[in-house]
């Protein structure tokens, strides 16, 4: 199971602070069990949304966001309260918000940090992936992810080794700078390339203590003491 | 302040070229070219272990430049040192008392002679100029008091021929934010497409130095056009470079000359990249006026 960490509602409204009309998409796999998604959750945040004023057009629960196909086929059907929206909220890990972007023609905002990908073999369909890295920046690269299509990580915007569109490490390569200006350029957001970003925090990436009380973690723990 | 903040606060062209440290100990050899440089440039860049090729670090070089009272552009790059490297070396700079800092992120690791080496990027060119003025204000990354701070003219590089141009004049503006004083190109050859750059390049009002890297032979044209990311040569001038051999110099010279002649009044000055042909530098800024 991934596991992952609801981001403070702040972080969450910094990134909408232009947005008034949203969509929410939840993921009832992963997210659920480490009780950072699934109904409940999109509940509260909904209404901690529409507190500060935000208005949600509709929400979707999809089984798997990492499953592209699915998430096609499900947001086709609300594909009007989406299209009316300014931005869509995807309460999932990294993935699930990417596969949510490349399907429909919104701004993702990731509301949750994805801290651990254990266990996830045999899932993830998709093309996109996830770098663990703990603190989610999807909201300003058109849900494409730097840390995992940038040869060098990089974040804030192409190096000198991008041409046409491909990355200096493998012609036949995109250049992951390039797939997020093209994106943003399409989402009308390019404008989100001039936000310098914050030095990643790697220690971040380390499993934290709180966020072991999972099921995930429990039940490795019992495995250990039947050892 | 370095002579070449000041040379360009005045508002004075200023000439700069580069030399590439050694693969080995023997330094001689460099320091003869940047002598013969030095008369003449305002300041040499040193490449940091350019290409991702191994050799002697450019802060050792630069140090020796100074020692031989040439003014260097130290050139720092994000590929082999985290954090704490960084924000050391920053410091080693200027404790040696070099002052120009060029910050570039740095070709992967995998273009190298070296590729199995792991490519660190902890900070990237937009957070190394921050880095730098992080440490001018007293502080470091984490936020501690430093014992005395440094300060440095800080430069940053651009591709204007770089296709897609928006991103690389984006990320241009966001190193002026991060606190970029002067910007040195990747060579250009092209003076219509430099002037379509600089329209917009000049509104920020930082200096720019036009790169040149001086043509070798036709096939070196071909070979940056396909492999050299950022740089173009039209056709005509690999059609120009279809000379004898031995006068292929005298060739690149007259190119260099007339691109000079074309673009110096776009920009605040020139970065030579020669590539082992410094001798023919001189007599170029001599032909071009400079």
């Amino acid at each position: 199971m991934i596991v992952t960490e609801r981001k403070p509602l702040e972080e969450i409204l910094e990134s909408l602070k232009n947005d008034r009309k949203l969509f929410i998409v939840g993921c009832q796999g992963c997210p659920e069990g480490a009780s950072t998604g699934g109904p409940e959750e999109l509940d509260s945040l909904k209404i901690q949304l529409a507190d500060q004023g935000k208005e949600i057009t509709d929400t979707s629960l999809v089984d798997f966001l990492c499953n592209k196909v699915l998430v096609g086929k499900r947001l086709v059907r609300k594909e009007m309260a989406i299209l009316e929206s300014d931005a869509v909220l995807v309460v999932s890990c990294g993935i699930g918000v990417q596969a949510t972007g490349a399907m429909i023609p919104r701004p993702v905002i990731p509301a949750l940090n994805t801290l651990s990908m254990g266990g996830v073999q045999g899932l993830w369909p998709s093309s996109e992936r996830c770098g663990e890295c703990g603190d989610c920046m999807l909201e300003t690269t058109g849900g494409i992810c730097p840390i995992t299509t940038c040869a060098k990580s990089l974040l804030n915007g192409p190096c000198g080794g991008s041409h046409e569109g491909k990355c200096e490490v493998d012609p036949e390569k995109d250049c992951g700078w390039y797939l997020i200006y093209e994106r943003l350029k399409t989402l009308e957001r390019t404008q989100n390339l001039m936000k310098i970003q914050p030095l990643r925090n790697y220690g971040k990436m380390d499993f934290p203590i709180e966020r072991r009380h999972t099921i995930y973690w429990a039940l490795e723990e019992e495995e250990r003491s039947r050892r | 302040m370095s002579l070449l903040s000041e040379k360009l606060k005045k508002g004075e062209f200023v000439v700069t070229s580069e030399v590439g440290p050694p693969k080995g100990a023997n330094v001689e050899g460099m320091l003869e070219e940047a002598k013969q440089l030095g008369e003449r440039v305002q300041a040499i860049n040193v490449t940091d272990l350019q290409s991702s090729v191994m050799r002697v670090g450019s802060l050792a070089v630069s140090k020796l430049l100074l020692d031989n009272g040439l003014e260097p552009v130290y050139q720092l790059t994000c590929r082999d040192r985290n954090r704490l490297a960084l924000q050391s070396d920053l410091l080693n700079a200027f404790v040696f008392g070099i002052q120009n800092v060029l910050c570039i992120t740095g070709d992967h690791t995998c273009l190298g002679d070296h590729p199995e080496a792991k490519p660190v990027f902890d900070l990237d060119s937009v957070s190394l100029l921050q880095t730098a003025v992080t440490l001018e204000s007293g502080k470091d990354l984490s936020g501690n008091e430093l014992d005395g701070s440094p300060s440095f003219f800080k430069g940053a590089v651009v591709a204007p021929a770089a296709d897609p141009v928006e991103p690389q004049l984006i990320k241009m503006e966001k190193k002026l934010a991060a606190g970029a004083q002067f910007f040195q190109t990747q060579a250009v050859y092209d003076p219509k497409q430099f002037e379509s750059f600089m329209k917009k390049a000049q509104t920020f009002g930082v200096p720019v130095l036009l790169g040149l890297v001086l043509l070798k032979s036709p096939g070196m044209a071909k070979f940056m056009n396909e492999n050299v990311a950022g740089v173009f040569v039209p056709d005509e001038i690999i059609k120009e470079m279809d000379v004898d051999k031995k006068d292929r110099k005298k060739k690149s010279m007259e190119i260099a000359v007339r691109l000079i002649k074309q673009m110096k009044s776009m920009c605040q000055g020139v970065h030579f990249m020669p590539l082992g042909w410094e001798s023919l530098v001189l007599e170029i800024m001599g032909e071009a006026g400079l």
